[in-house]
C-alpha cells in the first residue's frame, strides 16, 4: 500500500524502508518512525476503540500522554497489550494489532454501548448492577469485564530478562528538549556527572517537532549536535528511551530504560528493559509541557488531534493525517500548526480561533471568533460544524483537525511528594509549586513556553543546582531562538448538546462532570473516582485539567480554588515484569540450600521450602508410593536402630564474652550463669510482652564462650533481637555475638544404635561413652582422622541422640562417612516430616506451639520463667490475665476410635455442649499419625488442660463438618521418662 | 530513603530493618516499684509525631548497628543518625 500522506522532509531514514502489519494488513514505513506515524503517513487513521463505549478512535497525540492509539505488539510469547501506538518505534517486521472490539475495528459489535449510552453515564456501575445481588460475580461482573477488557495477554511465559540497574550522579536532567539540553551542557561542561534521560528514541523533545531555528541551525540539527557533544564528555551518561517514572525521597529517582523494545527481539545477552534507580545529588526537571484539547460535540473523531501532535507529525514524521486539515486552537501557538502544514503543502481548509481578537493569519481561510460545534465521520473525520463569530454555522470538509487548548507543564514529578502545582493565570495552567527536595524545574514544565526561554531557563537551573553542590559553573553559549508568547484565552469546552469528550481513554465527557456535580461528587477526588476521570492508563494527562475547568464552571469557583488531584508515581506505566526484574520464577527469591543437599538429592530426597532454605522432606525408597510409608520407614528406622537429619538450618550463634553468661541469662527466661563448661541446656526466649519467642539449647564450650541455637525460622529475627539487647538495653556488657549458621554443618544423629556409630566417626581419642559423655554433654572433638568438630548431646526425637557439627565444607563429607558407618545398623536419613512426627510423639513444643500468642504458661513451662533476675519478658509475664487458671495448657490427645485421624486448627468442646465460640475450650496445633503407636496424635491447648487427663471432648472443625471424640492425654506419647535419651 | 549511617556514610534504607519509637532504649527497671506498669508504658504506649521522630534502624545488610535516626515523619528529612550504643549510654544505660 502506498503511503499516500506521506510528506517531504522529516527525520526518517528513507533509505531504510520497513514492513509492518496491523490488524493483518501490511504496509510500509521508514526508520524513525512509530507505530502511529507510519499508520498515519498510510492514510489509516483509525487505529482503536474506546473503553467503554467502543467508540472508533484515532491517536490525539504524538508521544506518551496518547489515550486512544493503545494496541497489542507483536505476537507469541512477546505478545504485549496496551502499549501507545504514538511511542512504539517501528522495526522490521512489526505486528501490531487493535484491541478491545468484538468483530473487526471498523465493525464493533459492543459499539452497540455507545447507542445505549444512556444507561452508561458516570457511575453506571454503581446504580445499574445493584441487584439482584447474587448476579454480580457470576453475571454483571464477567461480562462488564469482558467488554471493558483492554488488550489481551499471551498467557505464556516472558521470554526475555529485565534488569534492575542503580546509578548515581551530581545532576539528573529529566527531559532533553531545549530547556534539558541546556542543562546537561551546562552541568557536563563544568565537569559534574551528568545522567541525562529522556523518554523518546531521538533526543530534542520539541525542537525534533518544530520548524524553528536555534542560531543557524534547525532546532533537530542543534539537538543533534548538543547530543554529540554530551556524548563525547566522559562525565555525562545519555539515557534514551528512558522514562523517570517518579521522584523518591532524598534524591533518589526511578527510571524505565526500554532497552530492546524497539527490535524484534533483545540481542544476545541484552535485557528487554532496565529498572534504574538513580541515586542524585540534584535533578533539574525538564519534562515539557502537554497540549490539551478543547472538548466539543464528537471531538473524538479519528482524524482530531491536538494541533502540536499535528505539527510533530508533519515536521517531524513527515506525515500527515490528512489530505485536508484544519485547525482549531484557542491560543497562538496553534496558528503554527497551520503554518507548519501549509509549509509542507498540506492543503489548510480553516482556521477556527476561538479568539476574536486573535492575531491575523494569513495563507488559510482565518475564522477569528468562532468555535468547532461537532465533527462528522464515524470512521474518521469528514468534516466540522463550525459557528462563525456572527452566529452562522459552516460545515467545512477536512480529514484532520489540529485542536489546541494551550499548554499543561508536566508538573507530574514535583508533585510526587505531596507538592501541590499553582495556578498560572497568564498560562491558564497549573505550574509547579513546593518541588522535592533537590530538584529544580526548567522550561515548559515551569510555564517558559518559549524556545530561548527553555534554553535560558534550562541553563539557570543547572546552574543553581551545581552551585548548591559548590561546583563552579560555566556558562553554556546559547544560540538566538523564538522567543514568542502563547497568549492563550482559556476555552475548555464548547456548550453543545450530545456528548464532548474530556477522557478519551476512560470515556468521560463534559456531561459526566456535569452529573458528577449534579449528584454532590463535587471534590476532585470525588470527581475523578465517580467519573473515572484520568484513571486510566494515560492517568489523564490530556484530560484532567479541563475536567478540572468544567468543574470548576459548575461549582462557581476558581480552577485553583477547586484543586487538582495529586499526582503519583509512576509518570508511565510500568511493566510488572520490569519492577520483577530476575526475582521471577525460580529465582524469585534467593535459595539457601544445606550441605547434604547434594547428597540428598542423590537419594532422590523430596524438599520443602523452609524460609529460604530447601530441606528434605521424606527420602522415598523404591516401592513407595506414599510420602507417609517413607516417614513411617523413617521414623520406626531411626527409633529401632539409628537415623540421620542435616539440621543445619537452625540458627547458631555464637557468644562470647566475660558478660556472656550474664548476656544469656538476660535473653532467655531460665538461668545460663552456673551452666557448667561442656554441658548444653535447653532455653526460652520470651518477647517483653511474656510471650514465647523462640527456644533452643545453648552449649556452654568455655567460661565466656557459648553457642545458641535458634528455630529455623526464627533465626534472623533473634539474632536482630539479641543485637538490640546487647546494643541498646546493655551497651557496656562485655559480650560478641555473630551468627556461624552458614559456617557449621550440623547433623542430628538420633536412634538405640546413634553412639554405636558415631563411634566409629569420632576420633578413638575422644571417649563418647555414657559415662564420658552423658546426656546434655557437649565437646570440641575431631572427626575422621583429626578433622576438627563439634558434639552435643541432645535429642529432638527422644531417642539417644547427639547433635554433631564441622565447618560447612566438610558436611557433605561427613554424611557420606556416617552413612558408610551406619550401614551395619542400616541407619536411614531422615526428613522434616518424621523430625516432625518424632518430636510430636516426644511432645517437645515447635513453632505451631510457639506460635506468637503463647506464655511459658501455656508451653508447660512456667517453672522456668526464673523471679530472682531480670529477665527480657520476665515481668510482663507476671500479668494477672496471663496467669489464670482457665489458662491454656499444652496437652496430648488422641482418638477415642484409633482408626480416626485428627486434623491441624480443630478446636476443643466439651462433651454435651455446642460447638461454638463460647464454649471453645482450646485448639489443636500439631497433628501426625505415629508409627510407634499406630494411630493419630496430637498436641494443643486446652483450658487448664494439666489437670484434665483422661478427659474425653470433642475435637471440632465447624468449617468442614469434621468432628472425632479425643482423650486428652500426656502430651509425651513416646519414653515419658526420658529413659532412653539418657541410655 | 539514604540514611548517613555514622561509620559506613550514606546507605540506602534498603538495607536496614525498621524497628520503631527508640523509646524502646528506656527499658524499665525491673525491681522498681511498679515495674508491671512501668512496662507496660514502655512497651504499648507511643508518641505518634506529625514532625521529629526518633526512632530504631538495624543495619541488617551492613554492620548490624543499631542505629537512632531522627527523622521527620512529615518530609522524611533525616536531620540525624547516631549508634544506638551512644544514645543508649547517653541515657544512663551501662550493664
Amino acid at each position: 500500500m502506498s503511503q499516500k500522506n506521506r510528506l517531504s522532509g522529516g527525520l526518517l531514514n528513507r533509505a531504510k524502508p520497513l514492513n509492518f502489519t496491523f490488524d493483518g494488513a501490511s504496509y510500509q514505513g521508514y526508520e524513525g518512525d512509530t507505530l502511529a506515524s507510519a499508520l498515519l503517513a498510510n492514510g489509516v487513521r483509525l487505529m482503536g476503540r474506546s473503553f467503554k463505549y467502543h467508540r472508533p478512535r484515532g491517536p490525539i497525540s504524538s508521544g506518551s500522554e496518547e489515550p486512544n492509539a493503545i494496541v497489542e505488539l507483536r505476537t507469541g510469547a512477546r505478545q504485549e497489550p496496551n502499549t501507545r501506538a504514538t511511542i512504539a518505534e517501528l522495526f522490521e517486521g512489526l505486528s501490531a494489532k487493535s484491541q478491545n472490539h468484538v468483530g473487526s475495528l471498523k465493525f464493533d459489535f459492543l459499539a452497540i454501548n455507545d447507542r445505549l449510552s444512556s444507561f452508561f453515564a458516570a457511575g453506571f456501575y454503581y446504580k445499574t448492577f445493584m441487584w439482584p445481588k447474587a448476579f454480580w460475580e457470576k453475571l454483571y461482573e464477567p461480562m462488564i469485564r469482558r467488554a471493558a477488557g483492554l488488550g489481551s495477554l499471551s498467557m505464556q511465559d516472558d521470554p526475555d530478562h529485565y534488569d534492575k540497574g542503580f546509578l548515581h550522579c551530581d545532576l539528573l536532567v529529566i527531559g532533553a528538549g531545549p530547556a534539558g539540553l541546556a542543562a546537561a551542557l551546562t552541568a557536563g561542561r563544568s565537569g559534574a556527572r551528568v545522567i541525562l534521560a529522556d523518554e523518546d528514541f531521538t533526543p530534542g523533545g520539541r525542537l525534533n517537532a518544530e520548524t524553528f531555528t536555534l542560531g543557524d541551525a534547525s532546532g533537530a540539527d542543534w539537538a543533534r549536535a548538543a547530543i554529540a557533544e554530551l556524548t563525547s564528555l566522559p562525565n555525562v551518561r545519555i539515557l534514551t528511551r528512558t522514562v523517570v517514572i517518579g521522584a523518591f525521597d532524598h534524591g533518589i529517582y526511578g527510571a524505565l530504560e526500554r532497552v530492546s523494545d524497539h527490535i524484534a527481539t533483545p540481542a544476545s545477552g541484552k535485557p528487554r528493559q532496565i529498572l534504574w534507580r538513580i541515586y542524585s545529588q540534584r535533578a533539574v526537571l525538564a519534562a515539557g509541557a502537554t497540549e490539551r484539547p478543547i472538548a466539543f460535540k464528537n471531538n473524538d473523531r479519528p482524524g482530531v488531534m491536538l494541533a502540536g501532535a499535528m505539527r510533530a507529525y508533519a515536521n517531524r514524521w513527515a506525515a500527515t493525517p490528512g489530505q485536508t486539515v484544519a485547525v482549531f486552537t484557542n491560543n497562538d501557538d496553534g496558528l503554527r500548526t497551520a503554518s507548519d502544514l501549509l509549509a509542507k503543502g498540506v492543503k489548510v481548509a480553516a482556521v477556527i480561533d476561538s479568539r476574536a481578537d486573535g492575531p491575523a493569519f494569513t495563507g488559510a481561510e482565518h475564522l477569528r471568533g468562532a468555535v468547532v460545534t461537532d465533527a462528522k465521520g464515524r470512521l474518521g473525520l469528514s468534516s466540522i460544524k463550525v459557528k462563525l463569530a456572527s452566529g452562522e454555522t459552516r460545515q467545512i470538509a477536512t480529514e484532520a483537525l489540529g485542536v489546541s487548548g494551550g499548554w499543561n507543564p508536566n508538573v507530574h514529578l514535583t508533585c510526587h511528594q505531596r507538592g501541590l502545582p499553582v495556578w498560572n493565570a497568564e498560562l491558564a495552567a497549573f505550574v509547579p509549586g513546593t518541588l522535592p527536595v533537590g530538584m529544580v524545574v526548567a522550561g515548559a514544565a515551569n510555564g517558559q513556553l518559549s524556545t530561548a526561554g527553555a534554553l535560558a531557563s534550562g541553563a539557570a537551573a543547572a546552574g543553581q543546582a551545581l552551585e548548591g553542590l559548590g561546583l563552579t559553573v560555566k556558562s553554556a553559549d546559547l544560540p538566538q531562538a523564538e522567543d514568542a508568547p502563547i497568549r492563550v484565552t482559556p476555552l475548555w469546552y464548547v456548550p453543545h448538546k450530545g456528548r464532548a469528550w474530556l477522557d478519551q481513554q476512560n470515556d468521560v465527557t463534559v456531561k459526566d462532570v456535569k452529573l458528577a456535580h449534579q449528584e454532590g461528587f463535587r471534590s476532585v477526588e470525588h470527581l475523578k473516582r465517580y467519573t473515572t476521570m484520568g484513571m486510566a492508563t494515560d492517568q489523564g494527562k490530556t484530560s484532567n485539567i479541563s475536567g478540572l475547568a468544567v468543574m470548576a464552571e459548575m461549582t462557581g469557583k476558581s480552577i485553583p480554588e477547586t484543586g487538582t488531584t495529586i499526582y503519583r508515581p509512576p509518570y508511565t506505566p510500568v511493566p510488572i515484569a520490569a519492577f520483577a526484574g530476575r526475582s521471577a520464577g525460580a529465582d524469585f527469591r534467593p535459595k539457601r540450600l544445606t550441605p547434604s543437599h547434594k547428597w540428598a538429592a542423590e537419594q532422590g530426597a523430596v524438599f520443602v521450602e523452609v524460609g529460604m532454605w530447601m530441606r528434605a522432606q521424606w527420602l522415598p525408597k523404591a516401592g513407595e508410593t506414599h510420602w507417609r510409608q517413607s516417614v513411617d520407614r523413617e521414623v520406626l528406622a531411626t527409633r529401632g536402630s539409628v537415623g540421620i537429619c542435616d539440621v543445619t538450618t537452625l540458627g547458631k550463634i555464637d557468644v562470647q564474652g566475660p558478660d556472656a553468661a550474664e548476656f544469656l541469662n538476660r535473653i532467655y527466661c531460665n538461668p545460663f550463669g552456673k551452666l557448667p563448661v561442656g554441658k548444653v541446656r535447653y532455653g526460652l526466649m520470651l518477647r517483653e510482652d511474656g510471650m514465647a519467642m523462640d527456644d533452643g539449647t545453648t552449649a556452654r564450650l568455655a567460661e565466656d564462650h557459648f553457642v545458641t541455637t535458634t528455630t529455623t525460622a526464627n533465626a534472623v529475627g533473634v539474632y536482630r533481637h539479641m543485637e538490640f539487647c546487647r546494643q541498646c538495653l546493655w551497651p557496656d556488657l562485655d559480650v560478641q555475638i555473630i551468627s556461624t549458621t552458614e559456617a557449621w554443618a550440623q547433623f542430628s544423629v538420633a536412634g538405640p544404635n546413634a553412639r554405636n556409630l558415631l563411634q566409629k566417626i569420632v576420633d578413638p581419642e575422644h571417649d563418647i561413652s555414657n559415662e564420658a559423655f552423658p546426656y546434655m554433654g557437649c565437646g570440641e572433638i575431631t572427626v575422621c582422622g583429626g578433622f576438627r568438630a563439634r558434639l552435643f548431646r541432645i535429642s529432638f526425637s527422644g531417642e539417644l541422640a547427639y547433635e554433631i557439627a564441622v565447618p560447612t565444607r566438610y558436611g557433605d563429607g561427613l554424611v557420606r562417612a556416617m552413612m558408610e558407618a551406619g550401614r551395619e545398623f542400616n541407619a536411614v536419613v531422615y526428613g522434616t516430616e518424621a523430625l516432625g512426627v518424632m518430636r510430636i510423639e516426644k511432645g517437645h513444643a515447635a513453632g505451631n506451639e510457639l506460635n506468637g500468642t503463647t506464655s511459658a504458661l501455656n508451653l508447660g513451662m512456667g517453672g522456668m520463667v526464673n523471679k530472682k533476675k531480670d529477665s527480657i519478658g520476665s515481668t510482663l509475664s507476671e500479668r494477672e490475665g496471663m496467669n489464670q487458671a482457665e489458662a491454656l495448657n499444652l496437652v496430648g490427645f488422641q482418638p477415642v476410635d484409633p482408626s480416626k485421624s485428627l486434623l491441624g486448627g480443630m478446636h476443643f468442646i466439651n462433651q454435651g455442649a455446642e460447638a461454638n465460640a463460647r464454649n471453645d475450650q482450646g485448639y489443636m496445633t500439631s497433628v501426625a499419625f505415629s508409627p510407634s503407636l499406630g494411630h493419630s496424635i496430637g498436641l494443643g491447648y486446652l483450658k487448664n488442660g494439666a489437670a484434665r487427663k483422661g478427659e474425653t471432648l470433642r475435637a471440632v472443625n465447624p468449617l468442614a463438618g469434621e468432628e472425632v471424640m479425643v482423650k486428652v492425654v500426656s502430651a509425651h506419647f513416646v519414653d515419658p521418662e526420658g529413659e532412653r535419651l539418657r541410655g | 530513603m539514604i540514611i548517613n549511617h555514622p561509620l559506613l556514610g550514606p546507605r540506602d534504607s534498603q538495607e536496614f530493618v525498621y524497628l520503631g519509637d527508640a523509646s524502646l532504649i528506656d527499658r524499665p527497671d525491673w525491681q522498681a516499684e511498679g515495674a508491671v506498669d512501668a512496662f507496660y508504658e514502655y512497651l504499648y504506649q507511643r508518641e505518634n509525631p506529625a514532625g521529629l521522630h526518633q526512632e530504631l534502624w538495624f543495619h541488617e545488610q551492613g554492620d548490624r548497628s543499631w542505629l537512632v535516626v531522627t527523622r521527620n515523619t512529615l518530609t522524611h528529612e533525616i536531620t540525624k543518625v547516631e549508634l544506638a550504643r551512644d544514645v543508649a549510654r547517653s541515657r544512663g544505660r551501662s550493664k
